[in-house]
């Protein structure tokens, strides 16, 4: 692809992480793990386990109560917040609901990811520069979405909105691509392609990817690493064939669900 | 009767809300007490439907003599003058106040003072915020405009507030993830989610404006009011039925302008 310089692979690595929404309740407890800076990883694990609470800590969506969240030598969690919107233009994020801003259009989306980088009454009379738009019309193409540019984003179908979520995320240039849940809100088969667009952008573009998921198949399939949670912790961290029922069991107890 | 239906079967599907009714009832026998005190009879509504008929009667017909049209003119202009500065000052200041006031982006220390000023610029009606603005700059349009724009300021203001309090914080989430400065995730999360909402309580500000830019004249803050309670005053009203008239036209207009303009934000 023309104009993206390969970004310089990069990881993040979480020591001691913990959240509290209540006091005395952890949904984190104590997490520590480097995450691996090339390929999928997938985050597997039951609704509530902290997952997602786990990937908006990275980007302090959330804040986190303790713990160290390292990226680009920087500790997250201790960022100021003009430090922090710096790291954060290179996250990438991608979420379960796509979070387009339905009343702008799938182009006014795609460069939203680039607003990091604008001063604000730029980005107010949407004077991107040159070189922005020519990579916004690339990545639409790369998503196929081309000829719907002009159109509202609430005017896609659920597959299209999150390929626009992606083409948003990697606007950014990002050096990682958090995705949290990007295929929940999906049938089977958009889930597919959904994923194949995530690995075919980590494997193009160098971009690390980190994705939520609680659909063990799919996870399998297309992650390169799997991390597996129960309760707020990691009780599995390794490759996505090293992934055993005593596994699963673990992270999903019982054994009913289990063909 | 269906004799398979027992008692069971006929157990009712709503409960009576007892409070409700109470309060219906309360309201109705104020309603009448109140009607009583104050002297509120069908005869008295009776003689004084005869005393309007005569009032319209000498309405007629409307006084379009060449002075009085000239006088109707420059009184008009001015009120509808008044009404588009004041909405334009109204809808600028209400747009960053509106925002500084929605509890779901601003801390609580930042709204609350907001609110407060809101509601303080909603407490009183136009005419009485005119009295005071022309004590304090004399009479005439001035006067009129501030007392406009206070109010528009009252009424924009809240619902725009309201109306950021109801948005998505998912959209807003997203464009804060990228790293954008604060007044960018103003304008991609926010701002569009609202902006038909705040142009529809923009042009109903305006229409609302120029309706009172007519009235304000009464108190001497300018505008057609002045002319119009002048001719009341003289028993002119055959001129009056004339001010009337090119009222309702002009609000006719601006309804179809604004219906235009909603057209354009869709």
């Amino acid at each position: 692809m023309a104009g993206i310089p390969a970004a310089a692979p990069a990881t993040i690595e979480v020591r001691g992480l913990t959240k509290e929404y209540r006091r005395g309740t952890p949904v984190l407890r104590g997490i520590s793990i480097a995450f691996p800076d090339r390929g999928i990883t997938a985050v597997i694990g039951p609704s509530g386990t902290g997952k997602s609470t786990l990937i908006r800590c990275i980007n302090r969506l959330v804040e986190p109560t303790s713990g160290q969240i390292l990226f680009h030598g920087a500790d997250l969690v201790q960022l100021s917040r003009k430090a922090l919107r710096e790291h954060r233009r290179r996250i990438g994020m991608v979420f379960q609901e796509y979070n387009l801003v339905e009343r702008l259009s799938v182009m006014e989306n795609v460069l939203s990811g680039r607003l990091g980088y604008l001063p604000s009454w730029k980005a107010f009379l949407r004077r991107y520069p040159p070189q922005d738009i020519a990579m916004a019309w690339d990545l639409l193409e790369t998503v196929g979405l081309t000829p719907q540019a002009n159109q509202r984003a609430d005017a896609l179908s659920g597959g299209q909105r999150q390929r626009v979520g992606i083409a948003r995320a990697v606007m950014q240039q990002p050096d990682i691509l958090l995705a949290d849940e990007p295929t929940s809100s999906l049938d089977p088969k958009t889930s597919v392609e959904i994923m194949e667009l995530l690995v075919s952008i980590t494997d193009t573009r160098h971009i690390p990817v980190i994705v939520n998921i609680h659909n063990v198949p799919l996870a399998k399939r297309f992650a390169s690493h799997v991390i597996g949670m129960a309760g707020g912790a990691i009780v599995y961290d390794g490759p996505p064939d090293g992934l055993t029922d005593d596994h699963l069991n673990q992270i999903y107890g019982g054994e009913d669900w289990q063909e | 009767m269906n004799p398979g239906l027992t008692a069971r079967t006929r157990r009712p599907a709503f409960l009576p809300n007892w409070p409700a009714r109470l309060a219906w009832l309360a309201l109705i026998t104020y309603a009448f007490y109140a009607a009583s005190i104050l002297d509120v009879t069908w005869e008295r509504f009776v003689t004084g439907l005869d005393n309007g008929m005569r009032f319209i009667a000498r309405m007629f017909p409307p006084d379009t003599g060449a002075a009085k049209l000239q006088l109707l003119a420059k009184g008009l202009y001015e009120s509808i003058e008044m009404a588009i500065i004041a909405s334009a000052l109204g809808i600028l200041l209400s747009l960053p106040i509106g925002l500084l006031a929605a509890r779901n982006l601003m801390p609580a220390w930042v709204t609350w003072p907001m609110r407060l000023f809101i509601a303080l610029c909603r407490s009183f009606h136009q005419v009485i915020i005119a009295i005071i603005f022309v004590k304090a700059v004399g009479f005439g349009a001035l006067a009129g405009i501030l007392a406009l724009t206070v109010a528009s300021i009252g009424f924009i203001g809240k619902l725009f507030a309201e109306a950021i309090e109801e948005i998505s914080l998912k959209q807003v989430e997203a464009i804060r993830a990228t790293g954008a400065p604060f007044m960018s995730v103003i304008a991609y999360g926010v701002l569009p989610q609202v902006l038909t909402r705040f142009v529809g309580f923009a042009t109903y500000q305006v229409d609302s404006n120029l309706r009172n830019s007519t009235m304000v004249g009464i108190v001497g803050a300018g505008g057609i009011g002045g002319t119009m309670f002048a001719a009341f005053q003289r028993f002119d009203f055959d001129f009056l039925l004339t001010i009337l008239l090119a009222i309702i036209a002009v609000i006719m207009v601006s309804e179809m302008l604004q219906n235009q303009i909603k057209k354009l934000y869709q």
